[in-house]
C-alpha cells in the first residue's frame, strides 16, 4: 500500500523539481558571497544528486498530478532521472573545461541548473502552459550557456543564432497552441485528446495547429528541415554545452512529444503520420550525407545527431502507428543510449580542448590513440555506439528501433534506416582512422625501436602537435572529465552487454503512459 | 561451460597480452601463443577423447550451453557444438597459433594491442562457429569485424585505410541486412506462436510463405555472400587481403571467409529450406561463375598477394556450389574444401609475407630466380601451391572432387562450368611458383632462407594438408552426423506446407 500524501497541495511528486530549484538559489547565493569554482561545482553536483535522491520519494506519492499543469508519473520521473544524470556529467565535464578557459566559471552552473530545471518541467508537462514554461526556461538558459565563452567569436555567433531561431520557433509553437485552443478550448493534453477524437475530422485549425507545433518541436529536436542551426551552434558552443544541447534539451522534448502524441494518437493513414515519416526520412538521409562532407568533429557529430533523431522518429512512428508498448520502450531506450553516447563523444572533445579553442578538427584527433589512449578508447566506443555496433548501448538501441519498426510493419522506413546506418559507419570510421593515424616515424613512447625518419617529423609525432594548434596536449586527462568519461565508457559497454536491467526500468516507466 | 571457456580463454588472453605488451612485447607474444596452445589442446582433447569422439546424442549437439541473456526479447546466450562446428573451431585455433607465429618478427609496433585484436577476432570467430541464438550469432559476427578492421588499418600496408574501410562497409551493410532478416523472422515467429525468441532451433518451426521466406533468406544470403565472398560482393576482398598484415591475411582467408560458408550451412539453408531449394540453381550459378572469374582474375595480377587473394574467390566458389547442391557428398566436399582452403591459403599468404619481409615488394615483375637463393622457401611454395591447385593427395583435391561429384547430380551444366576452373587454377598456380622462383637468379640479391620458426609453421601446414588428403576419415566421421542433420533439414517442406495461418 502506498502511503497517502499528507503534504499540502500534494507537493510530494514535485520534490525533485523543488530540490533542483533550491539548488539554484543556493548556488546563486554562494557565488554572490564568494567565488570558488570547486565549491560551485560541489553545490551543483549536490543539488543534482539530491534531486535524484528524492525521486523514489516522489514515486511514492499517491496522486502524481500536481495542479493541471504537471503530471509526474513514472515516465516523467524516469526522464527526469536521466536528465539529472546527464547534467551531472555535463557539470563535471564543464569543470575541467572552464578551469582551462579561465573565465568566470561560477555562473555557468546556475545556468546549467536552470536549464535542467526547464527540461525537468518539460518532462512532466501535461499542459501547453507547462510545456511552454519549461521550454522557455530551458531556451533562455541555453542562450547564455552557448555563448558563455565570450572570447570566442564562434560562441557569440552561435548564441545569437540560437537566440533568433529559438525565438522564432517558440513563436510557431505558441501560434500552434493558440490555434488548437481556439478550436478545442483547452490546453490540457487529456482533454485535447478526448476532444480531438470527437471533433469533426479534417478540422483545418487542428491540423494547422499541430503542424505549427511540429515546426517548433522540430527545431528543438534539430530534425530536417528545421536543422540549419545545428552544426553552427554545435561547433560554436563550448563542448560541454554542446553535449547538453545535444542530449538534455532533446531528451526533454522527446519526452513531451511522446506524451502528447501517444495521447492524441497518430493513425497510420493520417497526414500527421506522413509528415512525421517525411521528417524522419529526410533527417536520416540529410544528416548522414552532410556528415560525410565535414572535417570538424563537432560538425560531424552534429549531423550525426540529426540522423539519430531520424532513427528515433522511426520508433516514435511505430509507437504512434501501432500503439505498441515495445515501440515506446524503444524510444526510451534509444534516448538513453543516444544521450550517454553523445555526452561521451562531446565529452572527449571537451576534455581535449585547450585554453582558447575547442579541439574539434580532425587534425586535433590525429594520432590520439598514441597520445591519450584512454580518451581515444572512449571516443572509439562512443563512435561505435553511434554506429550501432554490438557490445555498445547504441547497438541495443538500434536493435530496439528496428524491432519496433518491423513490428509496426514500417518496412520502408526500416530499410532506409539500415542503409543510412551503413553510410554512418563511413564517417564514424573517418574519426577512428584519424585517431589511429601514425606519423611516418614512431613516437618515443611506443617501444624500444626507432626506425629511420627525419628528426623534425619525429619530434612532431612525439609531441603529437599538428602545426598551428593550441589545444591541450598534455598526456593526462583532467580528473573530473576523466572520471565522467570512464563511467560513461563502462555504462555504454554495460548497456550493450547487459541491457536487461535498464529494460526493466523502462518497461515499468512507460507503463504509465497513455 | 566448456564452450564458454574456449572463448573466454581467448578474450582473457587478449586482454592480458594487451596489458603485458606495454612492458614487454615478448611477453605479449608468449601469452597469446600459450593461450591459443592451451585452447587448442582443450579442443583436441575434447575431440579425441571427450564428447567429440563418440556419436552425438539424439538432438545432434555434442555440448550445448544456454543461459538467458536479454529476457524481454527472448534472447539467450546459447552456444552449441556439433561435428561441423568442432572442425571449424579446431581450424580456427590452429590457424590462430600460426598467425601469432607469423607475426613474431613482422609486427614490431604496438605489439600488445596487435595481439589483443588478434585474440578478439579469433574469439569472435569461435563464437560465430558455435552460436545458436541468432542475436548472439549477429553479436559475434560483428565482434570479429572490428578487431579485424584495426588489424588492417594499423598494421597494414600502403593502402590500408581504403582497404579497411571497404572491408568494414561491405561487411557492415551485409550484416545489417541479415539483422533485419533475423528480426523479421523472429517477428513472424512471434505472430504465429506468441513466443518472442531468437533461438535458431525454435525459429526453424516458423511457417512462412515462399515469398516471405525468399525475402528473409536474401538478407542472410547477402551477408554470407559478402563474407564468402561470391561474385558481385567480392570486391572488398582483394584490397583487404592485400593490405592486411600477414597474420591478418591468414585469418581473413583462413577463417573469416569460412564464417560466411558456415553461416550458409548452419542458417542460410536450414532456416529457409523451401526458399533455398528455389534459389539453389541461381546460387550454384553464382558459385560456378565465381570459380572461373576468380581464377581468371588471379592470372591477371601483378601483385603476388592479390593473386593469392583472388584464388580465394575461386576456391570459395566451390563451397557455394556444394552447399546449394545439398547432398551428402557435396557437403562433405564443402567441409573438406573449407578446411583445406583455410590451410592452403594461409600457407600461401604466409609465404608471400615472408617473401615481402625479405625483398620489400610484392610485384611479380621484379621477382625471378629466387629458387637458388632460398631453396627451402621454394620447396614449400611448390608444395603449398600444388595443394591450392587441388593436387591429388592433398586435402584440396578431396574437397574439390567431392563437391564436383556431388554437384554433378544436381546441376550438370554449372558443374561443368565450375570444372573449367580447375584448368585456370593450374595456370595461376604455375604463375605463383614459376615467376618468383624460376629463371636466372638476380645477380646482387641475397636474402636469408627460412628460419626454424618459419619452417615449423609451414611444415605444420603441409602435414595437415597431407594428413587430410591421405587419411580424411577423422574429419569425415566428425562432420558426418552434423551434415546428415543439415541435409535432412534442407529436404523438409514444413515451412510452406500450409499457407500462413492467421492470415
Amino acid at each position: 500500500m502506498q502511503p497517502v500524501s499528507m503534504m499540502p497541495l500534494n507537493l510530494q511528486p514535485l520534490l525533485p523539481i523543488l530540490v533542483l530549484s533550491a539548488a539554484i538559489v543556493v548556488v546563486l547565493l554562494a557565488v554572490s558571497i564568494r567565488r570558488n569554482h570547486g565549491f560551485s561545482l560541489f553545490l551543483t553536483l549536490a543539488g543534482l544528486a539530491g534531486a535524484g535522491a528524492v525521486i523514489p520519494l516522489a514515486r511514492h506519492a499517491a496522486v502524481r498530478q500536481v495542479t493541471p499543469l504537471l503530471l509526474l508519473d513514472d515516465f516523467a520521473l524516469f526522464i527526469v532521472a536521466i536528465i539529472l544524470a546527464s547534467s551531472f556529467a555535463v557539470a563535471l565535464l564543464a569543470h575541467s573545461y572552464l578551469q582551462r578557459r579561465r573565465e568566470n566559471p561560477e555562473e555557468f552552473y546556475i545556468l546549467l541548473l536552470l536549464a535542467t530545471l526547464g527540461t525537468a518541467i518539460l518532462a512532466g508537462a501535461n499542459h501547453f502552459a507547462s510545456l511552454f514554461l519549461g521550454l522557455e526556461t530551458l531556451s533562455v538558459s541555453l542562450y547564455a550557456m552557448i555563448s558563455y565563452t565570450r572570447s570566442g567569436r564562434l560562441a557569440v555567433e552561435a548564441g545569437l543564432k540560437y537566440l533568433v531561431l529559438a525565438g522564432a520557433s517558440s513563436a510557431f509553437l505558441l501560434f500552434g497552441m493558440a490555434l488548437l485552443y481556439a478550436e478545442l478550448g483547452t490546453l490540457q493534453f487529456e482533454d485535447l485528446a478526448a476532444l480531438m477524437t470527437t471533433a469533426p475530422p479534417g478540422g483545418v485549425l487542428i491540423l494547422a495547429g499541430i503542424g505549427l507545433m511540429i515546426v517548433g518541436a522540430g527545431f528543438k529536436l534539430a530534425v530536417v528541415p528545421f536543422h540549419f542551426w545545428t552544426p553552427d551552434v554545435y561547433e560554436g558552443a563550448p563542448a560541454p554545452v554542446t553535449a547538453f544541447v545535444a542530449t538534455v534539451s532533446k531528451g526533454g522534448m522527446v519526452a513531451v512529444l511522446l506524451r502528447f502524441f501517444l495521447q492524441i494518437g497518430m493513425p497510420r493513414d493520417s497526414s500527421l503520420f506522413y509528415v512525421m515519416s517525411a521528417i524522419a526520412v529526410a533527417s536520416m538521409i540529410v544528416g548522414n550525407l552532410l556528415a560525410l562532407l565535414q572535417t570538424n568533429v563537432k560538425r560531424i557529430l552534429a549531423y550525426s545527431s540529426i540522423s539519430h533523431l531520424g532513427y528515433l522518429l522511426v520508433a516514435f512512428l511505430a509507437g504512434g502507428a501501432a500503439g505498441s508498448k515495445m515501440a515506446t520502450e524503444a524510444v526510451a531506450f534509444y534516448l538513453v543510449a543516444y544521450m550517454a553516447t553523445s555526452i561521451a563523444s562531446f565529452g572527449v572533445v571537451s576534455a581535449m580542448s585547450g585554453t582558447d579553442r575547442d579541439a574539434d578538427s580532425l587534425e586535433d584527433f590525429r594520432g590520439l590513440y598514441w597520445r591519450k589512449p584512454w580518451l581515444a578508447a572512449v571516443m572509439t566506443v562512443s563512435l561505435m555506439s553511434l554506429a550501432g555496433i554490438p557490445l555498445t548501448a547504441g547497438f541495443i538501441g538500434k536493435f530496439y528501433v528496428l524491432a519496433a519498426g518491423m513490428e509496426a510493419s514500417l518496412y520502408a522506413l526500416v530499410i532506409l534506416l539500415v542503409l543510412n546506418s551503413a553510410v554512418g559507419v563511413f564517417y564514424y570510421l573517418r574519426v577512428v582512422v584519424a585517431m589511429l593515424w601514425t606519423p611516418e616515424t614512431e613516437h618515443a613512447g611506443a617501444g624500444a625501436h626507432a626506425p629511420s625518419g627525419t628528426p623534425a617529423l619525429a619530434h612532431e609525432g612525439a609531441a603529437g602537435l599538428p602545426p598551428g594548434t593550441t589545444a591541450s596536449h598534455a598526456p593526462w586527462v583532467p580528473l573530473t572529465a576523466g572520471a565522467v568519461l570512464s563511467a560513461l565508457l563502462l555504462l555504454l559497454v554495460w548497456l550493450g552487454v547487459q541491457p536487461a536491467p535498464l529494460q526493466k526500468v523502462i518497461e515499468s516507466a512507460v507503463m504509465t503512459l497513455k | 561451460m566448456t564452450l564458454v571457456l574456449w572463448i573466454g580463454i581467448l578474450l582473457g588472453g587478449g586482454v592480458l597480452a594487451w596489458i603485458a605488451g606495454a612492458r614487454s612485447p615478448r611477453a605479449a607474444r608468449w601469452i597469446c601463443l600459450l593461450a591459443l596452445g592451451l585452447d587448442l589442446c582443450l579442443v583436441a582433447d575434447y575431440w579425441i577423447s571427450g564428447p567429440g569422439s563418440v556419436a552425438p546424442p539424439a538432438d545432434g549437439w555434442m555440448t550445448r550451453f544456454q543461459v538467458s541473456w536479454i529476457p524481454s526479447f527472448g534472447i539467450d546466450f546459447h552456444l552449441g557444438l556439433d561435428g561441423l562446428s568442432l572442425l571449424m573451431v579446431a581450424l580456427s585455433l590452429f590457424l590462430g597459433v600460426l598467425a601469432v607465429g607469423c607475426g613474431w618478427k613482422e609486427v614490431q609496433e604496438r605489439v600488445g594491442f596487435y595481439h589483443f585484436n588478434l585474440m578478439w577476432v579469433l574469439a569472435g570467430i569461435l563464437g560465430v562457429f558455435m552460436a545458436l541464438d541468432l542475436f548472439l550469432f549477429y553479436f559475434f559476427w560483428e565482434l570479429m569485424v572490428i578487431p579485424m578492421y584495426f588489424l588492417i588499418v594499423i598494421w597494414g600496408h600502403e593502402n590500408k585505410t581504403y582497404a579497411a574501410l571497404k572491408f568494414f562497409l561491405f561487411t557492415q551493410t551485409g550484416g545489417l541486412l541479415m539483422l533485419l532478416s533475423i528480426i523479421g523472422l523472429a517477428y513472424f515467429h512471434y505472430v504465429q506462436t506468441g513466443v518472442t525468441t531468437f533461438d535458431s532451433i525454435q525459429l526453424m518451426n516458423t511457417t512462412l510463405s515462399l515469398r516471405t521466406a525468399l525475402v528473409l533468406m536474401m538478407g542472410f544470403f547477402i551477408a554470407f555472400a559478402v563474407k564468402l565472398p561470391s561474385l558481385p560482393f567480392h570486391t572488398w576482398l582483394p584490397d583487404a587481403h592485400t593490405e592486411a598484415p600477414t597474420a591478418g591475411s591468414v585469418i581473413l582467408a583462413g577463417l573469416l571467409l569460412k564464417t560466411g560458408a558456415y553461416g550458409l550451412m548452419r542458417f542460410g539453408v536450414p532456416l529457409f529450406p523451401e526458399a533455398a531449394r528455389v534459389f539453389a540453381p541461381a546460387a550454384m550459378a553464382i558459385g560456378a561463375v565465381s570459380i572461373v572469374y576468380g581464377s581468371i582474375c588471379a592470372i591477371g595480377q601483378t601483385d603476388l598477394k592479390r593473386l593469392v587473394a583472388y584464388t580465394s574467390v575461386s576456391h570459395l566458389g566451390f563451397v557455394l556450389l556444394g552447399i546449394y547442391a545439398g547432398n551428402r557428398i557435396a557437403l562433405q566436399g564443402v567441409v573438406m574444401q573449407m578446411i583445406a582452403h583455410g590451410l592452403s591459403s594461409a600457407g600461401l599468404f604466409i609465404l608471400v609475407g615472408l617473401l615481402q619481409e625479405r625483398i620489400h615488394t610484392r610485384d611479380i615483375g621484379k621477382m625471378g630466380g629466387f629458387g637458388s637463393i632460398v631453396p627451402k622457401m621454394a620447396a614449400f611454395s611448390l608444395i603449398i601451391a600444388m595443394a591450392g591447385m587441388g593436387f591429388p593427395g592433398m586435402a584440396n583435391f578431396l574437397g574439390e572432387m567431392l563437391t564436383l561429384i556431388g554437384s554433378f547430380h544436381v546441376n550438370a551444366v554449372w558443374t561443368i562450368v565450375a570444372t573449367a576452373g580447375l584448368i585456370t587454377a593450374t595456370v595461376y598456380t604455375l604463375l605463383f611458383f614459376q615467376k618468383p622462383f624460376h629463371g636466372p637468379p638476380p645477380a646482387s640479391w641475397r636474402f636469408p632462407d627460412l628460419s626454424g620458426r618459419e619452417v615449423a609453421i609451414l611444415s605444420s601446414l603441409v602435414i595437415c594438408l597431407l594428413w587430410l588428403g591421405l587419411y580424411p576419415k577423422a574429419a569425415f566421421d566428425t562432420a558426418d552426423p552434423a551434415l546428415a542433420r543439415l541435409q535432412e533439414r534442407a529436404a523438409t517442406t514444413t515451412q510452406t506446407a500450409a499457407a500462413e495461418p492467421g492470415k
